[in-house]
């Protein structure tokens, strides 16, 4: 269990956009007719999104109506998930993962190179630096360890010196590459491979 | 080693495409309309004569589970649900399943959902994977452009839908009534069971959830006979299966291999072995950070299938490798997997949602050394609190990698924490007494 802390400057109103209002009935409508209630997820989803990466106490009131479920029962399908943020995060919002998997292959040292080039503590919002970064746990990219999530996209097998060079070009607004950081072929062994070998090269 | 013709994943690092063009020639959906036309019972056969065994941890035989579905369709509807709520520390091989072999999982589904007389299938992708989920959702779309799924799928009459939905980050809900209840949108609290989801699940109807990998190699078993697949590993652990091996290793990988291969082979071949050699490999996590960890001593001899990890008290798991060498702390490593699990444990049972603190923070002071003698039986004994007092397997999930440490690194724990503790006569405290209180 984890404490959830909820923005204390809250916009007063939230609507859907038109296409993301239409994208919302998209979504209902992968439900049964009367369960509806299970969209809930992706239509805080949906105003995280519209919202810069932040989900505000009105969108949930909103989507509660939108689906006649109760606020509290929105509101607490909002605290409960760590990936819905409930306070305001950076344009580009970097997950270093620290789980032991990762840990054991250097991920504090991503968390240094966060710390210098961010900010010194985790989910602080520095608005010239449009970003923020914080420690999360396994996000199931073991064997490209250690790695880093920005936004949705991942960043593997990292050192130090990498994760500041695409810190750096996060900080200057661009988006790095995507993906392994050692150059390898998605979840290969690097120089080892053993299987499939025909595949590869036919 | 495993020939190469019998691997099930031949895309599994992405040699030649996800498309569907190309998922044809791997040899998928050649003849799905024959086996949907041999029948149910035909499939469900073939599935419990291969020995298929559930890939998402618990091992729970997949034929076994089909034919608990009821037989005739009620007045309820049917659904099949797909577990890729990947989230175990040290596991990721379904989402190479979903990035790269997305047409075998789609065909898998097809296949299952006839066989559990389910016309609507969700599969449950963790919400990080996001730019996976969109890659499946496309594989999707081009399974219905092709009419291969949707009304009529495959030509075969049978109606069928699949829907993605995301989760948002909680590693509870890889359990299947968890999961059920986050699909409901709700908080992803697990249910009790019984009722099973086989009789009750969604909605409240009948459902049946399995893990991606286990419904990925559906299409080829049925395609190649239960006998072919039973006859790889040995009785009881057939098959092959896609190892992750992370960790201290040269080249960390996934690699689908038999089961039943021994570890050493493993880390050696595929992954070029431990950093530093093999004297210098400290400890094994075997099947996913809620697996017991084995000493270098068991992981000698080990083979890597169900049972005989559970005769050495750990257990297959996820089969997500994590090996640990002598370079590192091995209390601390386990003291992170422990903050892993306060964190995610859902807070609905009380002994995993202030047990799984209390090991944390014992583990914390262990690693530092401030941990005084009498810490290391309280630790087992929280551990023993928890494991069978929860309303789901978290509990046991959290509390067997601690319980694997004060077994086999007994030594370590004493020789950093050796000064006695502040009371000296043995005291019967009960257990819901705050803890920090009494050092006082």
């Amino acid at each position: 269990m984890t404490l959830r802390k909820i923005s204390k400057d809250q916009p007063e109103n939230f609507e859907f956009s038109k296409e993301n209002l239409e994208e919302a009935k998209m979504v209902i409508e992968k439900y049964p007719k009367g369960k509806q209630q299970s969209a809930v997820m992706s239509l805080l989803y949906i105003a995280q999104k519209q919202n810069n990466n932040w989900i505000p106490l009105s969108a949930m009131k909103y989507i509660g109506k939108l689906l006649e479920m109760s606020y509290m029962k929105v509101y607490e399908v909002a605290t409960f998930y760590s990936m819905y943020n409930l306070a305001p995060v950076g344009k580009y919002f970097v997950q270093v993962c620290t789980t032991t998997p990762c840990m054991i292959r250097g991920a504090y040292k991503i968390v240094e190179a966060c710390k210098e080039k961010i900010s010194e503590n985790e989910n602080e919002l520095i608005q010239e630096k449009n970003s923020s970064w914080m420690e999360v746990e396994c996000l199931g990219a073991c064997i490209n360890a250690p790695m880093m999530q920005i936004n949705d996209s991942y960043y593997e097998d990292l050192d130090k010196e990498k994760a500041l060079k695409i810190l750096d070009q996060v900080i200057s607004d661009k988006m790095p590459k995507v993906g392994s950081y050692r150059g390898r072929l998605n979840s290969e062994p690097e120089n080892n491979r053993k299987t499939l070998l025909d595949i590869k090269n036919a | 080693m495993l020939k190469d013709e019998d691997r099930i994943f031949k895309n599994l690092y992405n040699d030649n495409g996800i498309d569907l063009i190309s998922a044809k020639k791997r040899g998928d959906w050649t003849n799905t309309k024959d086996l949907i036309a041999k029948g149910k019972q035909w499939i469900i056969d073939e599935i419990k004569l291969s020995e298929l065994r559930g890939r998402g941890g618990a091992g729970f035989p997949t034929g076994l589970k089909w034919s608990f579905a009821p037989k005739e369709v009620g007045s309820r509807p049917h659904y099949l649900v797909i577990n890729a709520d990947e989230s175990e520390p040290g596991t990721c091989k379904d989402r190479d399943i979903l990035r790269f072999e997305p047409h075998k999982l789609i065909e898998g589904c097809l296949i299952a959902s006839y066989a559990v007389n389910a016309h609507v299938c969700y599969i449950y992708v963790r919400g990080e994977y996001y730019n996976e989920g969109q890659k499946l959702q496309s594989s999707i779309n081009e399974a219905y452009e092709n009419n291969l799924i949707g009304k009529n799928s495959c030509g075969t009459g049978w109606d069928f839908d699949i829907y993605i939905h995301y989760g948002a980050g909680a590693y509870i809900c890889g359990e299947e009534t968890a999961l059920l209840e986050s699909l409901e949108g709700k908080k992803g609290q697990p249910r009790l069971k019984p009722p099973f989801p086989a009789l009750i699940g969604l909605y409240g109807c009948p459902t049946i959830i399995n893990n991606v990998e286990t419904i990925a190699i559906v299409p080829t078993i049925l395609r190649r006979g239960g006998n072919w697949f039973s006859k790889i590993g040995r009785s009881k652990n057939t098959g092959t299966k896609i190892f992750c091996i992370s960790g201290n290793v040269n080249y960390p990988c996934n690699v689908e291999e038999e089961m039943g291969i021994s570890l050493k082979q493993l880390i050696e071949t595929h992954a070029g072995g431990v950093v530093g050699g093999w004297d210098n490999l400290q400890a094994v996590i075997p099947g996913g950070s809620s697996m017991p960890l084995l000493p270098k001593k068991i992981c000698d001899t080990i083979t890597m299938d169900f049972d005989s990890l559970v005769a050495e008290k750990s257990g297959l798991g996820t089969a997500g490798i994590v090996v640990i060498n002598k370079d590192q702390d091995i209390i601390k490593c386990m003291a992170r997997i422990a903050r892993f699990y306060k964190h995610e444990s859902c807070g609905q049972c009380t002994p995993c949602r202030e047990g799984s603190g209390w090991m944390w923070r014992m583990l914390e002071r262990m690693a530092k050394g401030e941990a005084s003698r009498d810490e290391f039986t309280m630790l087992m004994d929280v551990t023993k609190q928890i494991e069978g007092h929860t309303i789901c397997a978290f509990g046991e999930g959290c509390s067997w990698p601690v319980q694997g440490l004060l077994k086999h690194f007994k030594k370590e724990i004493e020789e950093r924490n050796n000064f006695n503790p502040p009371f000296k006569k043995e005291r019967k405290i009960p257990y819901l007494v705050d803890q920090h209180l009494l050092d006082k």
